[in-house]
């Protein structure tokens, strides 16, 4: 990866930095990219007439329920919140070159930690609520990936591998729960815990499912987009990712960087998990992330790890899974179509990328 | 007979048939790591080889065609990695995860017409003698047939890792695609045929779990193993014969497991459910000194420690 800083550059070349690597970075690859997403979409026309639905009537279908609805560009919306801080849960351990495959696992115990302060912890009115909620969960995500950046530097087992089991592992920390102490007594045996107090809610927005924990992505976008670019920490980060012994030389506290970032990614996605409890379910069950943790990875990798280009990444993502959700209520899909739709378009975006063919 | 030589005892006999699924696995991530590749797409290969595998099998009535069908299908879905990654140059980990999520989305979709299907899948073939060995016999010796076929696969990967001309150059593009490249063999093929029959593995991994162990279908049934396998194969060490033993290693946590959960042990069930996620994640603390060193050299860039 190029990793060249100059304070000479253009302006135009900033804006064209920000969107290296990305899959629209420039005339071709926009063309390259685009060019996927048809032949994704071709391909999932092909396996929706083999097994028996009409694709242009999916296709109709689909639009006016995604794209072509206020309603569906809500739904996106509600989507795009707990994807946009996945996404970035990848993106910051990936500035020291860490790979956190545990946006899943990190989501559901920030989605726990941040249920135990609604539910025990009722510190007041909303103003005060929320935000204690989303420490809560940035602490649960991140101590929860703390425990990988540590078995990485104490014993080298690799982040990849143990961020994968973390998340299992965290599936059933959140089953022990909702199964036991924290079950509803008056929820007819469901696994839910007792529905939230308004003042740990976030309202929606004009009637929508859209609330105001947009503001949470929004946020770290921001925060994410400055200390990665325009500080002397993410500038160490970097360093970290691209040369570990080169900046240890240099002085940088390698070790320390790398811990720090893999804990702000845990960070990260653990508010994601408390902004899908205190926006949507408005209580603690099995299954609330839905993949959400993966596809952020994924969308973070679409986009080069950079923080503008993932929205774009982000957007994409959820409007592809939010076609599964239309196609399952209007022709009858299973919703898993939407899996099957996003996992064409990755292998098609990836694969019609350009290629520069290195010599061996 | 006391509670703790039961509990031993079940374990022991309870730990080869969870563990077989999860060996195909790790045979075939093996040798896929060996020619220098990763494939996490390892999870989404066992759960196409288990859906696909139980859909053919009650299509047909025939295990032997499902088994076969799991093959094909892991084998199809590993080829989708095999041609980004090497001809694409795609991020493998990033491919490999596409891939689960992908085959997760197919399985649900085509699974979901058969969940409740009952099928007569494979059952436990005695081996006369040898089964009538206490603890051990019935462990290792009342197992379904893909159960003794994998006995017989790690022995034979081993030696045609070790003793053939097609497992140097193998091991070869795997230390280093550039060398093995000028000493005339072909990294790309080597490394798609590696990354294919790997995922054939997986797929009869996955067919197992379906058509031989649980003779049932359930969305995302492999439940992790695809990448259990993955982290098998570090303990391993990348070597065939250690890699039994950490598949053993499972199973017996999952043998484990399912005896605390028969005898009724006071603790959450889930608890329980975290054993072998638990110990392989143990293992590979206590174990990866050695990791660094055994690492095939073209899989340091991505799974460097």
């Amino acid at each position: 990866m190029n990793t060249g800083a100059g304070a000479t550059e253009s302006r135009l070349s900033r804006i064209h930095q920000l969107w290296r690597n990305g899959p629209f970075s420039d005339a071709e690859s926009a063309l390259r990219a685009s060019l996927g997403i048809l032949l994704a979409l071709a391909i999932f026309a092909v396996f929706l007439a083999a097994t028996g639905t009409d694709p242009l009537e999916a296709v109709s279908k689909g639009w006016d329920g995604v794209l072509g609805s206020p309603l569906g560009l809500s739904e996106v919306g509600v989507t795009m919140i707990p994807l946009l801080l996945t996404a970035l849960a990848t993106a910051v351990p990936t500035r020291v070159g860490l790979v956190n495959v545990g946006g899943e696992g990190q989501l559901f115990v920030g989605a726990l930690t941040a249920t135990g302060v609604a539910l025990f912890f009722p510190v007041g009115q909303i103003w005060l609520m929320l935000p204690v909620m989303a420490l809560a969960g940035c602490a649960g995500g991140g101590a929860w990936a703390a425990i990988a950046a540590l078995l990485r530097r104490w014993r080298s087992v690799n982040e990849v591998i143990s961020t994968l089991l973390a998340n299992y592992l965290a599936i059933l920390l959140i089953d022990i729960f909702v199964f036991g102490p924290w079950k509803n007594p008056e929820g007819l045996g469901y696994p839910y815990t007792t529905p939230f107090d308004l003042a740990a809610v976030f309202p929606t927005i004009a009637g929508s499912r859209f609330h105001w924990g947009f503001l949470a992505p929004v946020i770290a976008l921001v925060i994410t987009y400055v200390i990665l670019n325009h500080t002397i920490w993410g500038f160490k980060m970097r360093a970290v990712g691209g040369n570990p012994e080169a900046a240890r030389r240099r002085g940088i506290a390698v070790d320390r960087y790398a811990i720090a970032a893999m804990v702000a990614g845990g960070a990260l996605a653990g508010l994601a998990g408390m902004v899908e409890v205190s926006g949507i379910h408005h209580d603690l069950r099995p299954g609330i992330s839905n993949n959400l943790g993966y596809l952020g990875l994924l969308a973070s990798w679409l986009a080069g790890h950079n923080p503008v280009p993932i929205v774009a990444a982000c957007f994409l993502i959820a409007v592809f899974l939010e076609a599964g959700d239309v196609l399952q209520l209007t022709v009858g899909l299973p919703s898993a179509a939407g899996l099957v739709l996003i996992g064409l378009a990755l292998f098609f975006v990836l694969g019609m990328r350009r290629v520069e063919r290195q010599a061996l | 007979m006391s509670t703790l030589w039961l509990v031993i005892s079940g374990t022991l006999t309870g730990a080869v048939g969870p563990g077989i699924s999860v060996l195909y696995a790790v045979y075939g991530e093996l040798i896929t790591e060996r020619a220098g590749r990763i494939n996490l797409g390892m999870e989404g290969c066992m759960l196409m080889g288990a859906c696909f595998g139980f859909v053919a099998t009650a299509e047909t009535g025939s295990a032997a065609v499902g088994i076969l069908a799991g093959m094909a299908a892991g084998a199809l879905a590993a080829s989708i990695h095999a041609g980004l990654v090497i001809y694409r140059d795609t991020n493998q980990l990033a491919t490999g995860l596409a891939l689960t999520l992908f085959a997760g989305g197919v399985t649900a979709y085509v699974g979901r017409s058969y969940v409740d299907d009952i099928i007569h899948g494979l059952n436990p073939i005695a081996i006369p003698g040898l089964a009538g060995i206490p603890v051990l016999g019935e462990a290792l010796f009342r197992q379904d047939i893909l159960a003794y076929i994998a006995y017989g696969i790690g022995p034979l990967l081993w030696f045609v890792l070790q003793h053939t001309r097609w497992g140097l150059s193998l091991r070869a593009v795997g230390e280093s695609a550039a060398v093995a490249f000028a000493a005339g063999r072909n990294p790309a093929v080597l490394q798609l045929v590696a990354i294919v029959l790997g995922g054939a593995l997986a797929g009869v991994g996955g067919a197992q779990l379906s058509v031989g162990l649980t003779h049932t279908w359930s969305e995302g049934m492999t439940a992790g193993r695809g990448f259990i396998a993955v982290a098998l194969v570090i303990f391993g060490l990348w070597s065939p014969l250690r890699g039994m033993a950490g598949a053993l290693l499972f199973g017996g946590a999952v043998g484990l497991q399912l005896q605390l959960q028969a005898l009724g042990a006071p603790v959450s069930p889930f608890l329980l459910d975290m054993i072998p996620y638990l110990l392989t994640l143990g293992v590979l603390a206590v174990w990866t000194g050695a990791a660094d060193r055994a690492m095939p050299e073209g899989l340091k860039t991505i799974l460097r420690t």
